[in-house]
């Protein structure tokens, strides 16, 4: 059962690998746009003339990429290409390879992505627990009404409005970029802490805005559960309030919670992108920004499709650790 | 602790019971309104905040000229004055004149997309939902691996394919390529519950036609619900735009909210000191956003009167 759960969950998650590529691959094929043609000649006009060789150029540029050949093989050595991780080089960036542009932004995302969603997901789901909880301190209450107001705000404009509130009305933090310019990267204390210093606005921007979202889908879920026969039965028994509270109710009304963060992965991850570009930080949003600038379209695939692939690889690893978290899941087939 | 659970869970006045004891029968529909609007408060900050935004977009068009919204039409980057009560951004608009002409712009897109994905997903769901069988599977399954992958990247890669200026029309359909998926996944679950009612059951054992029993047993119960559903599509169709449109991806001659975002992001205008360039749109924008979310949260809450926020 467990195998057949997990090798399910494999199938779906190679369908969306090929989903982005058959994509990536014929969406830009539908518009009967041709990438390298658009910025070679764009480039051409930017230095006044059109090259008279510009038809050979894209020629030899076609031949290279296989553009010549019918779209059918097209699709598959695009689909070879792909599965290997080859996207091909930037177009505006010519000898920089796509990947390597890629792999360089990656760690920055991951980084500022990982921790703040981890964290406003504890911070949101146990905030909201507590929220719905009567036996909560009453100032909690107080905080409901600015954590609906947060939840609606995109990233972005939280970004936006913290960016003038603490890095130019008060200068506290470092405005812009990923580190300070000019700065050596290196495992040095100073350098930690210039890094870290810099992504607190935007790590900010994002945990503010996403633990209130979880807080309050948590505290209706915890609503729901303590309406549940169990709790009432629990505390007849009773048992210690704080044990009601962690293992009777915090325990089921976390595994919808669970569930929504791996639905949720997609849009916090577009949000992310905004944040990226507001605030200069170097990940894969602001190099998304860069390549959407310069029409770099090799650059604009190979981003699109290794976000979805690392998000469908997320989403899968939530959903094979979730059986673990809910035993009743690998008997359940999809309904 | 029992106690506390029971008032949380719903001890509060059912408010099903529609009629309010009072006296007079003249002036009793506004009564309720506004008794109801008392308790349901999200649903009136939600309509109080739409409203002020619509007076501003209605008065303005009246009394502003929005050809201000222009390129080059004022001088550039001049603070707020009388003449200016917004200010002017650097390529030299009003940026009174560009919010009143923006922000329908924006709405338009939201509106549009949202329509269009909630009637689309109604639809899907529906037939999904009550026919079941290999429909449903395959329409169920494109929802739910369309929603795990991030939109906005999809869309990124949609708009940058039909480049070459995107017009505010143009902007809404490709938002609302993807904005059936949530309405069809949630609508789906709905008409899953509602059709096991006894209701439906005795339609069915009627002899009642499939599209009969949908549009005229399910569809009246689930219009609350839908409403709900169309605000959120709505909210979340113009966070789409608004993104693609600061990815420098909208329509580059409007002056929707997010272009005025995009200008603001390009010319770094908070790092400038530029305060009067992005005060009004963030307003603006945090004013539709928590418009939306109020509204939806309180559509909901006559939707599923179980989920009432009762603390």
């Amino acid at each position: 059962m467990q195998l057949a759960y997990i090798a399910r969950r494999f199938g779906v998650f190679l369908l969306i690998v090929w989903l982005a590529a058959t994509l990536n691959f014929f969406l830009p094929k539908l518009s009967g746009q041709d990438p390298v043609r658009t910025k070679l000649l764009q480039s051409a006009q930017l230095g006044g003339y059109v090259h008279a060789g510009l038809e050979d150029m894209v020629k030899e540029y076609d031949r290279r990429f296989g553009l010549d050949r019918p779209l059918w093989r097209q699709y598959l050595t695009y689909l070879g290409a792909t599965a290997r991780l080859d996207f091909n080089y930037s177009i505006a960036n010519y000898p920089r390879t796509v990947g390597e542009m890629i792999a360089e932004a990656v760690p920055w995302t991951v980084g500022l992505l990982g921790t703040t969603t981890l964290l406003s997901f504890a911070i949101g789901t146990l905030l909201g627990a507590l929220l719905a909880w009567p036996g909560a301190p009453r100032w909690m209450r107080w905080l409901m009404p600015p954590l609906w107001a947060l939840h609606a705000i995109p990233f972005f404009l939280l970004g936006l409005i913290l960016m003038y509130l603490l890095a130019f009305q008060v200068q506290l933090l470092p405005i812009f970029g990923g580190y300070t310019a000019g700065a050596i990267p290196s495992l040095s204390f100073g350098f930690l802490w210039d890094v870290v210093s810099h992504a607190l606005l935007p790590a900010m921007s994002i945990v503010l805005v996403a633990t209130g979202g979880w807080a309050l889908a948590m505290r209706g879920m915890m609503v729901t559960t303590m309406g549940e026969d169990y709790v009432t039965f629990a505390d007849a028994k009773g048992l210690k309030s704080a044990t009601i509270f962690l293992r009777y109710c915090l325990r089921n009304a976390i595994l919808p919670q669970t569930t929504a963060l791996a639905l949720a992965l997609g849009q916090i991850l577009s949000g992310a992108v905004l944040v990226e570009v507001i605030f200069g930080y170097p990940g894969i949003g602001a190099l998304l920004f860069q390549a959407i600038q310069e029409n770099d379209f090799f650059l604009i695939q190979g981003i699109v499709f290794t976000v979805i692939v690392a998000l469908g690889l997320a989403t899968l690893i939530l959903d094979v650790v979730y059986p673990w978290l809910d035993p009743r899941i690998s008997y359940r087939r999809a309904d | 602790m029992t106690r506390g659970l029971e008032k949380v869970t719903g001890a509060a006045p059912a408010f099903t019971d529609p009629l309010p004891p009072t006296p007079s029968r003249k002036g009793r529909g506004r009564h309720f309104i506004v008794r109801y609007l008392r308790r349901n408060l999200s649903l009136a900050v939600g309509i109080i905040l739409l409203s002020l935004l619509a007076l501003f977009i209605v008065i303005g068009n009246l009394t502003v000229d929005t050809e201000l919204a222009r390129p080059l039409s004022v001088r550039a980057l001049q603070p707020p004055s009388w003449d200016h009560p917004f200010g002017t951004d650097r390529q030299g608009r009003d940026l009174l004149a560009a919010m009143v002409a923006g922000t329908p712009l924006t709405l338009k897109i939201g509106f549009i997309a949202g329509f269009l994905g909630v009637g689309i997903g109604t639809l899907l769901a529906f037939v999904a939902g009550y026919y079941r069988g290999m429909t449903d599977t395959v329409i169920r399954g494109i929802a739910d691996i369309g929603l795990t992958v991030p939109g906005l990247l999809v869309l990124i890669v949609i708009a940058v394919s039909v480049r070459g200026g995107l017009t505010v029309n143009e902007m809404a359909i490709i938002v609302a390529s993807l904005a059936w998926l949530n309405p069809t996944r949630t609508i789906r679950a709905q008409v899953l519950t509602l059709r096991e009612r006894g209701y439906v059951e005795v339609a069915r054992l009627n002899g009642m036609s499939g599209p009969d029993i949908i549009l005229r047993e399910m569809m009246p119960n689930l219009l609350p619900y839908l409403a709900a559903t169309l605000v959120s599509s709505v909210s979340a169709a113009i966070l789409a735009s608004i993104g693609l449109e600061v990815l420098g991806l909208g329509p580059l001659e409007s002056p929707t909210l997010g272009m005025t975002l995009y200008w603001i992001n390009f010319n770094a205008a908070i790092l400038n000191g530029w305060w009067w360039w992005w005060v009004a749109p963030i307003v603006i924008i945090l004013m539709v956003f928590l418009g939306l979310f109020f509204l939806t949260v309180g559509l909901d809450e006559i939707a599923n009167p179980r989920l009432r926020q009762s603390v």
